[in-house]
């Protein structure tokens, strides 16, 4: 279960990273999204893992698991996915003024220097 | 308890909820709503820094749950400090926003302002660090809106890269809270406290982990060496207001590290020892030398005060990562110098560039601008202060880090570095100053027509009178620094002894969470988690006694 949890935290975050190192936005955004869902993982794993055990107070019920990370995953869920619908529509209106997807900064040297080599 | 301390936080919330919802369309009330809430904010702000300036620490259980198990606000020196200044900043920045008619450029700015405010002022009250994180989000988020606002090709590229730059920092800040949270069963800066003292310095790996990424992540927002990439390109590309705002953006990450560091981790910490000497005073002052080189090579009046704002951070972090209560005073002083004369640059970066026409902000020989003597003036003045050369505040901060920076055993590099610095920021401020303001007058290329006929500017006095206030701020903090600096070594001084701010977030009464009683008595006392935070559990007192 542990090792299961911590593979899948360890993969979501390398492929996020691979994926915020690309310079279009798209995969960049994509990168963000899957760093979220492994911190998503990552903090719901922080309360320890207990299987079937409930989060709330119970009758004859002894060992609970901890309700404090699912609330805090919960918060940190609603504001990854706002976070994200806003890095879209920035990145949609910059796509749409500059006609480019790129994340690094316009630069007129690095543009001569690519039509110098092309 | 008095309801006083939450207001801060509701007051813009709700302001801006009223501007979008009812007066979306009418710029006129926007502005009158938003002036009364700004100036409403600056009294309040006052108030709670009165209540704190005897040392005692206020503290508001929201829904009045106790500490460990609801979150607080908790208001103390340095809190009231920070809250001040910026109900101090934001107001001269809406009037100008106001008076150069930047608000109207686009949509939804008084509002967004408002939240951003919200935002600042929260991150600076709450004394939960999941609270902190929501609090960052909101100021972030609104940050965001503000920073594109009226839009534009180059404003949004550079918006899209502080947005990611911003998303990683988010990312990064919830897996320190959840490493925090797992080593210790706690997310309240003052029982975090309790707890992180008790732990094993033997295997504190988990905890030093936490640490090290919490200081990266305050690290993004303080714009220190390798994660200040965002700054240059969002503050210059940034509306002027909104770039005078985030002036105190930078301030929330250097206050973070400051509440953190001295409150969870303290210096004398094992676990957390060689945090600072070994890698936060280099950084900053590879920030410093990294920024004033920016100054130099800059090309345009927006970048060169960027960068100017990246070396003031690494100046005023320098001086934190002291850690000694001198080093915090001296940073908390050139933390109030920095923001007024960074916001007071962008302000005018902005007249120069509405003045100059086509030729902008950048380095070329322009006609001169109308009423440039006043603006040439006012910018010998702000870059007199950012630079640190006497007679005004940046030269009595600047004096305070050398100071603070003789207890720290890289003493001869912090002097060499900040000296050398100030030097080579001051030949870019001069090189920046001639070329915009002097050489307008010398002979220019081109149609005499063109030249003889500078383009018709809408009367703006507001403008010229928030960024003159904001001056003359400068020149106030310069005038008192006797008393400010009093005050700000008692801040200090309370920072260094939190044991009054822990007893109060802890032992101040509120509901608890009653032992459990159900309809049959059978599993009453029958309740605990797994075991691994047994001490969830434990009572505020008893956790009290523990320390």
């Amino acid at each position: 279960m542990e090792l299961l949890v911590a593979t899948a935290i360890g993969t979501l975050t390398a492929a996020g990273i691979y994926m915020i190192l690309r310079l279009r936005t798209f995969p960049v955004i994509i990168g963000t999204s899957l760093l979220s869902y492994a911190v998503n993982v990552f903090l719901f794993a922080s309360g320890r893992l207990a299987l079937n055990a409930p989060p709330v107070l119970r009758d004859g019920v002894e060992v609970y698991t901890d309700p404090l990370p699912q609330a805090l995953v919960l918060t940190a869920i609603v504001i990854s996915f706002g976070m994200t619908a806003v890095i879209v529509m920035i990145a949609v209106g910059s796509y749409l003024s500059s006609d480019d997807d790129m994340v690094n900064d316009p630069d007129a040297d690095a543009d001569q220097t690519k039509e110098g080599a092309a | 308890m008095t309801h006083w301390l939450v207001l801060p936080i509701l007051l813009p919330a709700m302001l801006a909820a009223l501007l979008v919802l009812v007066a979306r369309y009418h710029l006129t009330i926007q502005r009158v709503f938003s002036v009364a809430g700004s100036l409403t904010l600056l009294g309040l702000a006052l108030g709670l820094f009165w209540q704190a300036s005897d040392g005692t620490v206020s503290l508001y259980l929201l829904g009045n749950w106790s500490a460990p198990f609801g979150i607080v606000l908790v208001a103390d020196r340095l809190s009231t400090l920070m809250v001040l200044l910026t109900c101090v900043l934001a107001l001269p920045v809406l009037l100008y926003a106001i008076g150069s008619g930047w608000d109207a450029r686009g949509q939804h700015f008084h509002p967004l302002f408002q939240f951003q405010l919200m935002g600042i002022l929260g991150a600076f009250l709450t004394g939960d660090a999941f609270n902190l994180f929501v609090f960052f989000e909101v100021l972030l988020i609104a940050s965001y809106g503000l920073m594109i606002h009226a839009g534009g090709q180059k404003r949004l590229r550079a918006g899209t890269q502080y947005v990611l730059y911003n998303l990683l920092g988010s990312t990064l800040f919830l897996f320190a809270l959840g490493m925090l949270y797992a080593e210790t069963g706690t997310l309240n800066m003052a029982d975090l406290a309790v707890r992180v003292a008790t732990l094993d310095a033997a295997d504190g790996a988990g905890i030093r982990v936490a640490a090290v990424l919490l200081l990266m992540v305050f690290a993004v927002k303080a714009a220190i060496l390798p994660l200040h990439f965002w700054l240059p390109a969002s503050y210059s590309e940034a509306p002027a207001p909104v770039a005078a705002l985030f002036a105190i953006m930078t301030k929330v990450g250097a206050y973070c590290i400051i509440r953190m560091f001295t409150l969870v981790f303290p210096p004398d910490l094992e676990i957390t020892q060689g945090l600072f000497g070994l890698w936060l005073i280099p950084a900053a002052l590879l920030t410093v030398a990294l920024g004033m080189a920016g100054v130099l090579g800059a090309r345009d009046v927006g970048r060169l005060v960027a960068f100017s704002v990246i070396g003031s951070m690494g100046m005023l972090l320098s001086a934190v990562a002291v850690f000694t209560p001198a080093g915090v005073t001296a940073a908390l002083y050139y933390a109030l110098h920095s923001t007024f004369a960074t916001a007071a640059l962008f302000l005018l970066v902005d007249v120069i560039r509405s003045r100059r026409g086509d030729a902008g902000g950048g380095f070329d020989v322009a006609p001169p601008m109308m009423g440039g003597a006043l603006v040439a003036g006012m910018f010998f003045v702000a870059a007199i202060g950012m630079t640190g050369l006497p007679p005004l505040s940046g030269f009595i901060g600047k004096l305070l880090i050398l100071d603070a920076a003789r207890s720290s055993d890289l003493m001869w590099w912090s002097w060499g570095i900040i000296l050398v610095g100030s030097l080579v920021a001051i030949v870019g401020f001069a090189r920046a100053g001639s070329v915009v303001f002097w050489k307008a007058h010398q002979p220019v290329e081109g149609t005499p027509e063109e030249m003889a006929e500078p383009e018709p500017q809408p009367a703006s006095v507001l403008p010229m009178v928030s960024t003159g206030g904001l001056l003359a701020l400068l020149v106030a903090i310069t005038v008192g620094a006797g008393p400010i600096t009093r005050v700000l070594s008692d801040t200090s001084e309370q920072l260094f002894n939190p044991e009054s701010y822990i007893a109060v977030v802890l032992t101040t009464p509120g509901k608890v969470i009653k032992d459990y009683h159900g309809e049959d008595d059978h599993g009453a006392d029958s309740h605990g988690d797994d075991g691994s935070h047994g001490s969830d559990a434990v009572d505020p007192a008893a956790t009290k006694k523990d320390h």
